[in-house]
C-alpha cells in the first residue's frame, strides 16, 4: 500500500488532544485480563486500561507497583477493538517508551504506581498521547505544559470512596470560574501563585474549562458516582476497581455506561441502579494516613 | 434550519462549536440524546467517538431508527470517523457495531492501526481547489463502494471521503480544524434538500 508516508504527520498535538476528545462522554474501565476487557467492551466502555492488578489490589499488596507485564497488555490489545491504555510510573520514561512500543493507544502517567522520579515524563517526546492525574488547576496545567493530552482528577484510587475525586473536580472547576473576572495583572499573579503557565491560565479564563479533555477518576464505584462527576463538569469517567471488585461486574459496567450517557436524568439513574448487587466494599478515604495516600504522589 | 448533533458520546461540543461558527442567525444547533428530536431536524451529524459505544446507545434509545427514516426521507447526514463506520452498509470483520446502512460502502474500522499511526495529511479532495488538512485518529477506511457512491478523497488503497445523495461521510475530523469547506458542502446539501 502506497501511503506516501513522507506526506503524513504523526503524533502532533492536534492528533493527541483529538484522541482524548473522542473519549468524551464515555467510561474507561480498568481490566486485568482479556476476559475482563471483553466484558468492558460489551458493556459499552470507550476504552480499557490494561493493568496487572486493579488499584484496590495494588494498595493491598503493597511493595513497589510497576508497569504491567507487556504480555498481559498485548493479550488485552488482541481481545478488543476499542482503544487500550496502560500505566507507566511517574517519571519513568522508559516504561512509557515500552508501552508506546507495544502499541498502546494512550499512556497514563499514574500515581497508582510507585513514582520513579521527582520529575514527570516529558510527554511531548512521545507519539502516543498521555493522560495525567491532577488535584488542582496548577497541577493540571503543569502536566499540560509537559505534554499531557488529557487530565483526570486523582481522587483516591482503589478506595471506592468518590469524595476525593469530587474535591479535586470542584477545586479545578472553581479555580477556572474564579479566573473569569480577572484582568491581566491578576491572571499573572495567579500564574505565579499556582506555579502554572501564564498563557494556559489565560486560555482557561477564556474557555472557562481546561484546554484538554478532563475526566474524573479515583474512587468511583456506582452509576450515581459517575453521574455526580459528570454533573460537576467531568467530560467522562475512569472506573478502576469499582467494576471488577463489585458483586456483578457485567451489570455494574453496563449500568455505569448508561449513567454517564443519562447523567442528568434521575428517573433513568434510578432504573439503572436497581438490583446491581453489592458495589465494591472500599475504604473511607479520610481513614487513610497521608503517607499511604496515592494522590500526594507527583506535584 | 435546525441541525441535530447525535450527542451520545464523542466530540460533540467540537461539532457544535464549528456549526455555530458557520451558521446564520436563525439556524439552530441541537444536541440529540433521546428519541423524538431527530424528526424535528433538517440535517443530522454523527460525530467522532467510539463506534461500538455509540452504536449500542443508538439502538437502545431508538434514535437509530429515527436516523434511518430521516435519511431515507432525503435529509442530509454528515458522518465523521466513528460516524462513517455507523452509516456504512457493511463493516469488515466481527464487529459489535450495528450499521445503519445509509450509504453503499464497506468499512474497515481502525484500518491504519493503533493510535501511534494516527496522522494529519493534506488531502486532495474532488471539487476543492486547494488541499484539505485532514486529521485521522484511529480512523476507519472505505474498502469497497457501490456504483452510486461518489469517492471524494483517498489515502493509499482506502477511500476516506465519500458521498451518496444526501449522505456525506468522512474518515477524518473536519470539526477539529478551522477549514470549513466540508461544512459548507453540508449546508449546501441542506439548502438543496429544503428546496426540493
Amino acid at each position: 500500500m502506497d501511503l506516501q508516508l513522507e506526506n503524513l504527520r504523526f503524533g502532533t498535538e492536534l492528533i493527541k488532544r483529538g484522541f482524548a476528545k473522542m473519549q468524551k462522554g464515555g467510561v474507561i474501565m480498568d481490566v486485568t485480563s482479556p476476559e475482563q476487557a471483553a466484558i468492558a467492551e460489551e458493556a459499552g466502555a470507550v476504552a480499557v486500561m490494561a493493568l496487572h492488578a486493579v488499584p484496590a489490589d495494588i494498595r493491598k499488596m503493597g511493595g513497589v507497583a510497576r508497569m504491567a507485564d507487556p504480555a498481559v497488555i498485548e493479550s488485552i490489545i488482541d481481545a478488543v477493538t476499542i482503544p487500550v491504555m496502560a500505566k507507566a510510573r511517574i517519571g519513568h520514561f522508559v516504561e512509557a517508551q515500552i508501552i508506546e512500543a507495544i502499541g498502546v493507544d494512550m499512556g497514563d502517567e499514574s500515581e497508582v504506581l510507585t513514582p520513579a522520579d521527582e520529575f514527570h515524563i516529558d510527554k511531548t517526546k512521545f507519539t502516543i498521547p498521555f493522560v495525567c492525574g491532577a488535584r488542582n488547576l496548577g497541577e493540571a496545567l503543569r502536566r499540560i505544559v509537559e505534554g499531557a493530552a488529557m487530565i483526570r482528577t486523582k481522587g483516591e484510587a482503589g478506595t471506592g470512596d468518590v469524595s476525593q475525586a469530587v474535591k479535586h473536580m470542584r477545586l479545578i472547576m472553581g479555580q477556572i470560574r474564579s479566573l473569569k473576572a480577572m484582568d491581566e495583572q491578576e491572571l499573572m499573579r495567579v500564574a505565579r501563585e499556582i506555579e502554572a503557565d501564564y498563557d494556559l491560565i489565560c486560555e482557561c479564563a477564556r474557555l472557562q474549562r481546561l484546554p484538554v479533555v478532563n475526566f474524573a477518576a479515583g474512587g468511583l464505584a456506582t452509576p450515581a458516582d459517575a453521574a455526580l462527576m459528570m454533573l460537576l463538569g467531568a467530560d467522562g469517567v475512569f472506573v478502576g476497581s469499582g467494576i471488577f471488585k463489585s458483586e456483578n461486574p457485567e451489570a455494574m459496567a453496563s449500568a455505569i455506561v448508561k449513567a454517564v450517557h443519562n447523567f442528568d436524568n434521575p428517573q433513568f439513574l434510578a432504573q439503572v441502579s436497581k438490583g446491581l448487587g453489592a458495589a465494591m466494599k472500599g475504604i473511607e478515604a479520610s481513614s487513610i494516613p497521608e503517607t499511604e495516600a496515592l494522590q500526594t504522589r507527583g506535584w | 434550519m435546525q441541525i441535530g448533533i447525535i450527542a451520545l458520546q464523542g466530540d460533540v461540543s467540537e461539532h457544535i462549536d464549528v456549526m455555530k461558527k458557520s451558521l446564520k442567525g436563525t439556524d439552530l444547533v441541537v444536541q440529540i440524546r433521546r428519541a423524538g428530536i431527530v424528526p424535528l431536524c433538517q440535517g443530522l451529524v454523527l460525530p467522532g467517538g467510539e463506534s461500538t459505544t455509540i452504536s449500542r446507545q443508538l439502538e437502545s434509545t431508538g434514535i437509530a431508527n429515527e436516523i434511518k427514516m430521516a435519511a431515507s426521507a432525503g435529509k442530509p447526514v454528515l458522518a465523521t470517523c466513528a460516524g462513517l463506520v455507523l452509516v456504512a452498509k457493511e463493516i469488515e470483520g466481527n464487529s459489535s457495531v450495528k450499521p445503519l446502512e445509509l450509504i453503499d460502502i464497506k468499512v474497515g474500522r481502525n484500518i491504519f492501526g493503533p493510535q501511534r499511526n494516527s496522522f494529519e495529511a493534506d488531502l486532495d479532495v474532488k471539487g476543492f481547489d486547494k488541499p484539505y488538512k485532514a486529521v485521522f485518529i484511529r480512523a476507519p477506511g472505505i474498502v469497497n463502494a457501490g456504483p452510486d457512491v461518489d469517492i471524494l478523497a483517498s489515502i493509499g488503497d482506502f477511500a476516506v471521503a465519500a458521498r451518496q445523495g444526501n449522505v456525506l461521510c468522512l474518515a477524518f475530523h473536519p470539526e477539529l480544524t478551522v477549514d470549513l469547506r466540508f461544512h459548507q458542502l453540508f449546508f449546501k446539501m441542506m439548502r438543496q434538500a429544503k428546496e426540493t
